[in-house]
Formats: structure tokens, sequence, C-alpha cells
């Protein structure tokens, strides 16, 4: 009854992998990777993310109903920033400059 | 002839006695209540609101109020008719009264929560209502930047703040449903036993849940924009006005689902009662609730074609503003297989179910005529607009909640109203209401834009039909006060199931005891069988 | 099946723990609303939140330049030590949770004031960096200045070219600043109004997770948990992992935005 009791060295493994994550992260920052230093930050971040919520949160050993909700606020999330970026997307293709002057 | 119906000895309303019992009570029914209280008195301001813009309007020229007045007339009106009375209107009062009776749970999964959010609500309002009256504001109720965030001098954050606060109080609701409705129900209720009214309000709660922090964060952003003078949506620092109104919509179009949505749950159980049939496509009308809370979030930008968005981005977001209507069409076109060779009947509820059905059409109708493209730029911001969000808001949400309000008060309250005072009534909403909007469309696309208060000569036939049709409105809006308070203490009692209606809230005594059922209910059979009751009251007579 | 029900309440009546409220049949009902309730809760962050990242996106589309200039005005020592701080009170809450889990009432209230010490240093390390953006003008509005010495090769590209500009000199590896110092002054604030509302909610969030953690730890201390009920810790720890994610993405979008020039 008292839910899933996970083992301390789970936690200590998950910790370390968070540290190790945000080493690399600041690391990759200063490699010249062009456009592609924005999509593994933010990879890295996913990932680290990821791992907070399936292991610290327990969302593993929670319900269906629970993981549906976890996926249900980034799927909207999702949908924010995407259609975003078709309206300010658009825009840079189509060279509309921003507002500055 | 059965014996004359009595009200139980004991029930919810007089299960504690005084200020305290009402104030600190979990009780779902109690804490309607007071929600429904509260929303009419909103209601009442913003109708007096509304008074003060058709009185303007009577005459071409600005005559009545200053034109900085009439912006904050409008303003207040949008405000708290939007945020303070149409939010809450169906879900706080009856969803929150009804869902637990309707699932076979004693309460909702979080009694404290439901009683905090009324709280936050009445915060909220004062907040609001106090900025609103201590000077006023003159944004409209968009709040649209960069007027909102550096142009215009009147209370712009507290009544920000105001809507801010209340907002919260809309996301518990909607986080109590939906864990409600996930966890609460009573042994045999599977989802697709749930009254069709459950369903469009565990689609509305996710919307609430999922659009609301979006207005909040927009709002925060204003505040520290206005108030610390960040740099945000303001062009003038590099920002980007457009912006504020992408943030803005992405919560605002859902949220005019937020209206609709509870007012088409009521919509079926008014058409299947009263035509005692089972739903046509029982699971399609489920679906499509659902279908509209997700559809809902990905048309916003349908607000803003002429607001500087990349033509590219308005032709995506228009061919997804049409996808919309499919899911309303599938739930109208139902509901009318559903009145097909019913035992139909025509109590005040239905009434208010048919108005329902031809202004919620036309409403959505008109909305694909503003969702193409090269329309809008016609009708973009002209009374055309006006009348589309009416017809849908008044005529499909009020009327909804007017329906509901009937269908279920000899529940809430035990007795029934003077059924010939109630139809006037209704019929008084259904003629007043077309002849104060109709003529909107025409006034629109003739050209007269919006929050302006003076007009040419040509258009003053068509709004002086519009003024008087809204004072035939708020008589017939003013109407059921009377009645309903009248049949409070002097209504006929009206019995568990006055209208042999199938909901499980019906097997209940009314007013239902506080814990709802005096046996926890146990449900085996499929919802809308007509059959069924209409066999018992056969057997009865 | 109605057999199954009348068991099921007869054990609920046999079994009932005092903190089960009336309207729920059993302790696990109970907990499992709770659980969803919270994620729900979160799921309106995420949006919350999400409103942020979204103008914070399209800025960053627009004002590129400006945005990997202000953000290397931030201190990577600060941040990442901040980074490490909030991921070890991350561990020492789970810990706290664990610690309810299999009932060990003074391990739970070590481990809650520890994540709490670990946040207050989380905020005073906010504190810190609060205090310097003071100092060199950073924070937005009137007195908001982005020193010129700070914005070298301040080039004379006409506004409209700037889209264009940034995409082919992204493309040469070496960027030129396509921003003047007025229009760099003018978007720096952007960035900075960005920085101070997230990290600012950011730290709402914090402050509010340690309130919330002095109830339960005080809670803990009078022992009102056992296995059986431990929800209150359980939803502390969640809220707090979440403020510890919102971290985990804040980090490189505001101090490593470009830091290999
Ligand atoms: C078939 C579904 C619908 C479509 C395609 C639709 C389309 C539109 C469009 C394109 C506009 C913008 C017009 C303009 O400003 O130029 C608009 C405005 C509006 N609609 Fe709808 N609509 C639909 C349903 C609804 C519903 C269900 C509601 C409310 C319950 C609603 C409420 C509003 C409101 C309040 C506005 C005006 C907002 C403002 O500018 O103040 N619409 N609609
Ligand atoms: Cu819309």
């Amino acid at each position: 009854m008292s839910g899933h009791v996970s083992p301390i060295s789970l936690y200590l493994t998950i910790f370390m992998a968070l540290m190790v994550l945000t080493g690399v992260t600041v690391f990759a920052a200063f490699v010249d990777l062009g456009q592609f230093n924005f999509l593994v930050a933010m990879i890295i971040a996913g990932f680290k993310a990821s791992l907070v919520i399936w292991y610290f949160m327990h969302v593993k050993y929670q319900s269906k109903l629970t993981k549906l909700t976890v996926a249900t606020g980034l799927f909207f999330l999702v949908i924010l920033l995407g259609l975003f970026l078709v309206d300010y997307g658009s825009k840079a293709l189509t060279g509309m400059p921003p507002l500055l002057n | 002839m059965l014996d004359k119906l009595k009200i139980p000895e004991r029930h919810y309303l007089n299960n504690g006695h005084g200020l305290a019992s009402w104030l600190l009570t979990k009780d779902h029914k109690r804490i309607a209540i007071m929600y429904l209280i509260s929303i009419s008195v909103m209601f009442f301001l913003g109708g007096l609101f509304a008074v003060g813009i058709r009185l303007e309007l009577a005459t071409p020229a600005g005559d009545f109020v200053s034109a900085d007045a009439y912006n904050k007339f409008f303003t207040a009106h949008g405000v708290i008719m939007v945020f303070f009375f149409l939010i809450p209107s169906i879900p706080a009062v009856l969803g929150n009264f009804l869902i637990p009776p309707m699932i076979g749970a004693k309460d909702l999964a979080f009694p404290r929560i439901n009683l905090l959010s009324l709280y936050i609500y009445w915060i909220g309002g004062i907040f609001t209502l106090y900025a609103m009256l201590s000077g006023g504001v003159d944004t409209g109720w968009t709040f649209y930047t960069p007027y909102s965030a550096t142009g215009s001098n009147s209370n712009v954050v507290p009544v920000a703040l105001g809507v801010f606060i209340a907002g919260f109080s809309s996301i518990l609701t909607g986080l109590n449903f939906i864990v409600t409705i996930h966890r609460m129900r009573a042994p045999g209720m599977t989802w697709f036993r749930l009254p069709l009214f459950v369903w469009a309000h565990y689609a509305t709660s996710l919307v609430q849940v999922l659009g609301t922090p979006v207005i909040a964060i927009t709002i925060v952003m204003l505040g520290v924009e206005r108030g610390l003078g960040f740099g945000i949506f303001d062009p003038a620092r590099g920002g980007d006005p457009v912006l504020f109104q992408h943030l803005f919509w992405f919560y605002s179009h859902p949220a005019v689902y937020i209206m609709i949505l509870p007012a088409l749950g009521v919509q079926s159980e008014l058409i299947s009662t009263f035509s005692r049939k089972t739903i046509f496509g029982y699971s399609f009308v489920a679906f499509s609730s659902l279908a509209i809370a997700v559809f809902g979030f990905i048309v916003w930008a349908h607000h803003m074609f002429v607001a500087g968005i990349s033509t590219y981005a308005a032709m995506v977001f228009s061919f997804l503003s049409f996808s919309v209507a499919i899911p309303s069409a599938v739930k109208v076109f139902n509901w009318t297989a559903t009145l097909y060779k019913g035992a139909i009947s025509f109590e005040t509820p239905m009434l208010y179910a048919y108005g329902f059905m031809g202004l919620f059409a036309i409403g959505g109708l008109t909305g694909l005529f503003l969702a193409t493209l090269g329309m809008d730029i016609h009708l973009h911001d002209t009374y055309f607009v006006v009348a589309h969000f009416h017809y849908i808001m008044v005529g499909g949400a009020i009327m909804g909640y007017m329906g509901g309000l009937h269908f279920w008060w000899p529940k809430i309250t035990g007795r029934m109203y003077s059924e010939f005072f109630s139809r006037i009534a209704a019929i008084l909403v259904f003629v007043g209401f077309n002849l104060t909007f109709l003529p909107q469309f025409v006034v629109g696309y003739l050209g007269m834009p919006r929050r302006y208060h003076s007009y040419p000569d040509e258009m003053q036939v068509l709004n002086v039909m519009s003024s008087a049709g809204a004072s035939v409105l708020g008589l017939g809006y003013f109407l059921p006060v009377l009645y309903l308070l009248w049949s409070l203490k002097n209504g006929e009692v009206a019995g568990a199931n006055p209208w042999g209606a199938s909901g499980l809230e019906w097997q209940t005594q009314s007013p239902p005891l506080t814990e709802n059922f005096i046996e926890a209910p146990v449900v085996d059979h499929e919802p809308y069988e007509y059959e069924h009751v209409v066999a018992k009251e056969k057997h009865l007579v | 099946m109605s057999n199954a029900v009348a068991h099921a309440d007869e054990h609920a009546h046999a079994a009932h723990h005092p903190a089960l409220q009336h309207h729920f049949d059993t302790m696990a009902q109970q907990k499992e609303a709770a659980v969803v309730g919270m994620w729900v809760f979160l799921l309106t962050e995420i949006l919350f939140f999400g409103g942020l990242f979204a103008a914070y996106m399209v800025y960053r589309i627009w004002y590129f330049d400006a945005f990997a200039e202000a953000s290397r005005s931030l201190s990577l020592f600060w941040g990442g030590l901040n980074t490490a701080v909030l991921i070890g009170s991350s561990l020492t809450m789970a810990m706290a949770v664990r610690c309810a889990q299999t009932n060990k009432r003074t391990a739970t209230v070590n481990w809650l004031v520890l994540t709490m010490v670990l946040g207050t240093v989380f905020l005073g390390v906010k504190v810190i960096e609060y205090a310097d953006k003071f100092e060199h003008h950073h924070v937005p509005g009137y007195n908001f200045q982005w020193a010129a010495h700070e914005a070298p090769a301040a080039g004379e590209h006409a506004p409209a070219a700037l889209a264009a500009s940034e995409g082919a000199a992204a493309a040469e590896g070496h960027r030129e600043l396509s921003l003047n110092a007025d229009q760099l002054q003018l978007t720096t604030q952007i960035y900075f109004s960005l920085y101070f509302t997230m990290t600012g909610l950011h730290a709402l969030h914090m402050i509010i997770g340690i309130g919330i953690m002095l109830v339960i730890t005080w809670m803990a201390y009078k022992g009102r948990f056992d296995e059986e009920y431990y929800t209150p810790v359980e939803m502390a720890g969640l809220y707090w992992h979440f403020v510890d994610i919102v971290w985990i993405f804040l980090f490189p979008l505001l101090y490593l935005v470009e830091r290999h020039v």
C-alpha cells in the first residue's frame, strides 16, 4: 500500500547522471556546433528532465492515467511552441523583419 | 391518484444552519448555490453596463456618455461577462452541483479545493469590481498591447490582476472535475455510461486546465511591462505587440469553448429527456466534445488575420478553424436525429433547448464566414463579429445555462416554478435576443465598427432595433429572478424525478442529501434508457 | 458485482485510517486522486512557463545576437553552482519521500530540512546575481544601460536587413554583430526582461515550495505520517522536482545561449 520504494542506489545513480549531464551541457556550449548548439542543449535538458520525471517523481511506477497526464502537458506545450513557429518561423523565412527601428 | 409529494425531511439545505455552515461548507451542492448567487450578481452588473452601451447607441451622436466613458463601459461589460459570469456559469454552478450525483459520488474529489476556488473567485471579483468602479479600464476585455502596456492610463493592472486571480478559481474547478470524473465514479459507471453532460464537462475542464495558465503568464508579462518598465510587448522597446495577441488568444479562443462546451452538454440532456429517446450516436457526441476541446487549441490566430501575422500562418489557421466546425456540426446533427420520431414535449427547458439549436447554428456558421480570410478583412472589428459571438455566447451558452437551470431547478430546490411564466420568459429571451443581435449582423456587414460611441445616421434604424431588443431581452432575464425566487417557498413540490429523466441524479431525492445517496449506487444499465423510464411511468398511471 | 462492492466497503470500514476522508472508499483511491490531482496541477504549471518559453523563443529568433551578448554577461560559475545545488536538493527531496514511505520519521525530517537549506542556498546565490545586475544597470526599466564597451563591433546594418544578415553571418561561421548600439540597448533589455521574469517566477515557486515544506516538516515531526499515509510529503516532492525541471531548462536557455565565441 505504500507505493513503490526505490533503492537508494538508484537515486544516487540518477543524481550522478544529472550532474554529469550538467557538465556535458556546459562543455557542449563551448564547442562551436553552429545551429546545433541549441538543439544539443535542449536534448540534454530534455533527457535530464525525463530522468527526474521518471525516477525522482516516480512516474515509472504510477498509473497509466498519471503517465497520460504528463504526456498531455508535453503535447500541448508542443502545440503552443509549434504553432507560434508557424507564424514567426514563416515570417523569418519570408524575410519579414522584426520591428526594430 | 398518488399521495401529495412532500419535501424530504433531511436534505443538504437543512443540514446545518447559519452563515458559517455555508461559508465553511465542503458540500459541492452548497458551494454551487453560492456560485449561483455570485454569478447572478455579476450577470446583473455586466447587464447594467450593456444597458449603458445600448442607450448610447440608440442615437448616432455620442451624446449619452463621453467616448472615454463608453470605452470603460464596454470593457467592464466584456470583462465581467466573460471572466466572471460565462466562464464559471455552467461548470461552477450546474457542474459543481450535478457531477457527483451524476456519477454516483458523495462529493468532488477535493471538496476543500472546491471551496477555495469559490473564495478565489470572490477575491478576484472584488478586486476587479473595485478597480472598475474606481476609475475603470478602457482597453476592451482583450487588453491588447501596446495600448494596454504603455498607452492607456486607466486601471489596467488591477483589473488584469483580478482576471489573473479568477483564473486560478477556474483552474481549480477544472482540476477537481478531471480527478473526480476519473477516480470517483460509482461501481458500474463506465466511461460510456456517463451522461453527456459529464463528458462535456470533462472536455471543458481540460481546456480550463491547459489554457488558463497561459493567460495567467500573459497577464504577468503585461504587469511587469506596465508596472516595472520591462520591455516585452512594446514596439518602442523592440517588443512585438502581436506576441501579446498570440498569447492572449492561445487562451481566449479555447476559453470560448469553456463557455460553450458545458452548454452543449446541457443540450444533450435536455434533448434526450424531452424527446424520451436515447441520444443518437452517443459516442460521437461524447468524443466530439473532446475533439472540440483539442481543436480549440489550434485555431487561435483566426482572431489575428489582419493584425500582422504571416500570410502563410493565416492560411494554416484559417484551414484549421474550419476543422472545429466538424465536431460542432456532429452534435447538432445528432440532436436532430435524436428528436426524429421522439415523443417530444415543450416544457420550459426544452424551449431553451430549441432556441439554443438555432442560435448556436447561426453563431457557428457565421464563425466560418469570419474564418474565411477574404471575408475577415472586410468583417474584422465590425459589428458582424459582435453579432457572431453573441449568437454563441448569449444565444448558445446563456440559453444552455437557463435551460439547465430550469431543468435542474426542481432537483436543486425540490420545488417547481411557474410553468406559465417560465415559458413566457423563454419566449421573451428568444425574441429579444434575435431582435438585439440579428440587426448587428447587417449593420456590421454595412461597415459599422465595434467599440465606437457614435455612428453614421443611416445606421440608426438597425441600432434602435438592437436597443429595443435589448430591453425585451433584459425583461426575459429578469422574469426568472421573480418566479424562481417565488418558487422557493410557494412552488409545487417536485419529487425526485419530475421530468421522468434517466440520469442517476434523478434517482435520489430532491433536494438531495448531503452525501447525495442513502446507499452508494451501483449502475447496471446504459445511459438514456428511456424505454425503461417510459414503461415505469405507464405503470404508475 | 454488487457483492464485491459490498465487500470492498466492509474492508474500507475495517481498515479505516484516520486520514481517510469520508467521500473516498479506500486509502488507495484517496492517494491516487491526490497524485493525479497534483499532476494535473503540474500540467498547468507546464503551460504557465510554456507561455514564457514561447516569448523567449520568438525574441531569441529575432534578436539572437543580443541574446548571445547578454547571456555571456551572466556568470557561468553562479549559474552552474545553482544548477548543482538544485539537483542536489532534488536528491535530498527524493530521499525524504523515501524515508516517509518507509516510516522513518527522524530521517524524513532531516532530509526535508536539508532540502530547504539547499533551496535557501539557491535563493541566496540568486540574490548575489541580482545584486550584480543592479550594479551593472542590467535591470530592465528606466535605468537599464547596455554599456557601449559591452557592445563591440556595432555594425551599421539597416534594421530591415537584420534577419537576412544574421543568416549570412551564421553561415560564415564567425558572426559579426548585426545590431548597432541603440538596437543592442533595446534588445538586450528584452533579454533581461525575460531573464528577470523567468528567474523571478522560478524563485517565487521555490519560495512557495520552501513554505510548503516548512509545514510538511512540522507535520512529519509531529508524526502525522506512516507507510499508509504520506501523501503530503509526496506532493511536496512532486512540486519541488518540477521546480527543479524548470531550472534544468532555464540554465541552458539563459546562461548558455552562445558561449563559444
Ligand atoms: C465554428 C466555430 C467558430 C469559428 C470558426 C469562429 C470563428 C471566429 C473568428 C474568425 C473570429 C474573429 C473575427 C474577427 O475578429 O475578425 C471570431 C471571433 C469571436 N468568436 Fe468565434 N468562432 C467559432 C465559434 C465560437 C464560439 C463557440 C464562441 C464562444 C462561445 C466564439 C466566440 C467568439 C468571440 C468572443 C469572438 C470575438 C473576440 C473579440 O475580438 O472580442 N466563437 N470567431
Ligand atoms: Cu476564436
